[in-house]
């Protein structure tokens, strides 16, 4: 294998720290004390600011507005569940699939926006749905939220339980799942154009790539893990309210995102980690006032860790693994917390 | 150098509001022709080649490349087409490196679909062609360094190989080589007269030395119109230009 080919063989290599990530997760389910429905949640906030990165960290493309197609899979979920299609597995992916579609449309939308006005029409096209989500009572239960979601047992087999047990493999076996194919995606030539497109649109259009086509897809496939995710939030809890789309949702994912690292793929997770702990730990000593910490804690972030926790920690790792002495990397070598990156 | 045209303009005009910036100039590029277009700043230079490359559409008047009209084509039709570009201001990208971003230029130049790229390069000679393209350049010791990390002159470089990349068939240059030494300049233009092979090649440039050097036929605009057009050895004699453009 050439050098090159050894290059882009490397970059799609689990890592040890990889694997350790999802053995950690397993490992929690045995742990005596763990609690499953807290670490439940921060899988799924996690796994939906990995669809925010799929936008921000590798198109360049910041919204307001992905809670909408978290509400989009979490209510398609529910009113399967509803309707009678209890199935969870099928249930899921088409709940992904109606998001991804929706997604796609918005794509056509904002095609051709950027910065803040990128940012007013997604904040704008959450704000529509939300309220037509209010406002559909018969639909979706309206502020109350959508009662008699019944979601069968997993394969026949495993019945959600009030433990949580159930609900977090499940839930775990679905981020790691998606976190395969979309680590494959990146790695692909799609994957690459998309970096490319974040990097400079216009040199792209030099490229001949059909940057808009792209934008599209990349807005389907972020609103359908973001979907599914909603969905796995419903199918484990077994309802679904508007709280689910909310602005504040799409503002925490964002924030989450940032306190992770975006571009990294596993940001969202280590940033939903420290979030939801946090949140809670916050919540305990003051219920109604917690998201003064939270703000903290992103002003500290930012203001010392500029890209977020995931790369400051790669950073420490690379430092500690380089003996004293030998601080610059030689010529042909990315600093480590770029690779990651890819 | 035959005389077939690969690239035409009729009439191209271009107005913002009322304002005419650029002014119905005729322009022929002949196969395999090496074609400077020169003039003062502000004479409409990178303005011809936004026309031309599809980053704006122009009033009025016609493009034809390769005898198709792509007037109101995209930029990414127009490459289709087999055009090439490089930008005044490197446009390029900057987190990836040269070797990521040559074949980034491949895979979109041959539609490339493909589950991983370990997979593409264990079945494509792609990683090949990337690897020459970037020897070719001199750039294959920097080609795993990311591209915010090179020099400015191997930045110029890469500009040139991102557009070769595409193997066009008419490479529009706008002033490549801005911001290099006189002896980067003559270098890269040397660089391009050997790996250009039956490209035809419209080049702006301000250095008089590598337009006479390297040019078969000269353009000169002025005001957004053009004043005139010939070998180098007609613009050099050319009693208008040299009052416009040469000053004496």
């Amino acid at each position: 294998m050439s050098p090159h080919h050894r290059f882009f063989a490397d970059q799609a290599r689990w890592s040890g720290w990889e694997i350790a990530f999802w053995l950690a997760w397993l490992v929690a389910f045995f742990l005596p004390n763990a609690n499953l429905a807290l670490l439940t949640q921060i899988l799924v906030w996690g796994l939906f600011a990995v669809s925010m990165d799929l936008l921000l960290g590798y198109r360049g493309l910041a919204s307001f507005g992905q809670a909408a197609f978290f509400g989009i899979g979490a209510y398609a979920a529910g009113v399967l569940g509803k309707l009678g299609w209890t199935e969870p597995v099928s249930g899921l992916v088409i709940s992904a699939v109606v998001a991804g579609l929706a997604g796609m449309a918005a794509g056509r939308v904002v095609r051709g926006l950027h910065g803040v006005a990128l940012l007013m029409v997604t904040l704008g096209l959450n704000s529509l749905l939300y309220d037509f989500v209010q406002r559909s009572t018969e639909l979706t239960g309206g502020d109350d939220g959508l009662p008699g979601v019944t979601i069968a047992p997993v394969l026949g087999l495993f019945r959600f339980d009030m433990a949580g047990r159930t609900g977090y493999l499940y839930t775990l076996l679905c981020c790691f799942v998606v976190m395969l194919l979309l680590r494959a995606l990146l790695h692909s030539p799609f994957g690459l154009a998309l970096r490319g497109a974040r990097d400079n649109a216009r040199r792209m259009q030099m490229l001949g790539a059909p940057i808009d086509r792209d934008l599209t897809l990349v807005m389907g496939l972020s609103a359908a893990v973001a979907g599914l995710a909603g969905a796995l939030l419903t199918q484990t809890t077994q309802f679904v309210a508007p709280e689910a789309l909310s602005f504040q949702r799409s503002a925490d994912v964002l924030v989450i995102l940032v306190i992770g690292g975006a571009g990294m793929l596993y940001g969202g997770f280590i940033g939903a980690l420290a979030f939801i702990f946090l949140r809670d730990l916050f919540a305990a000593i003051n219920p109604i006032y917690w998201y003064f910490w939270i703000g903290l804690m992103l002003v500290l972030t930012v203001s010392f860790f500029r890209r977020g926790l995931l790369p400051a920690l790669v950073a420490l790792k690379d430092s500690l693994r380089r003996p004293a002495g030998r601080g610059t990397t030689s010529a042909s070598t990315q600093p480590a917390a770029e690779e990651v990156v890819r | 150098m035959n005389d077939t045209l690969v690239l035409q303009t009729e009439g191209l005009t271009k107005a913002f509001g009322g304002l005419s910036i650029f002014k119905g100039v005729d322009f022929a590029l002949r196969a395999g022709e090496r074609h400077a277009v020169i003039g003062p700043n502000g004479a409409g230079k990178s303005t011809f080649v936004h026309l031309v490359s599809g980053l704006l559409l122009p009033t009025a008047g016609t493009v034809r490349l390769m005898g198709r009209d792509v007037t109101r084509a995209t930029p990414q039709q127009r490459v289709r087409a087999g055009l090439g570009r490089t930008f005044q201001i490197n446009t390029l990208f900057p987190s990836l490196t040269p070797l990521e971003a040559v074949v980034l230029a491949l895979c979109e130049r041959d539609d490339v679909t493909a589950p991983s790229l370990h997979a593409l390069f264990r079945r494509s000679e792609l990683l090949d062609e990337a690897a020459a393209l970037l020897e070719r350049f001199g750039l294959a010791a920097e080609a795993r360094r990311q591209t915010l990390l090179l020099a400015y002159g191997q930045q110029r470089v890469l500009e040139m190989a991102l557009a070769m990349a595409q193997k066009p068939k008419v490479l529009l240059l706008d002033e490549p080589a801005a911001g290099l030494t006189t002896a980067q300049g003559h270098a890269l233009f040397e660089q391009l007269s050997s790996l250009a092979g039956d490209t035809s090649v419209l080049f702006i440039e301000h250095d008089m030395a590598l337009v006479f050097g390297y040019a078969q036929r000269v353009t000169v605009l002025g005001g957004g119109a053009l004043l005139a057009q010939g070998t180098p050895d007609e613009i050099r004699a050319d009693p208008v230009v040299r009052k416009a453009y040469l000053g004496h």
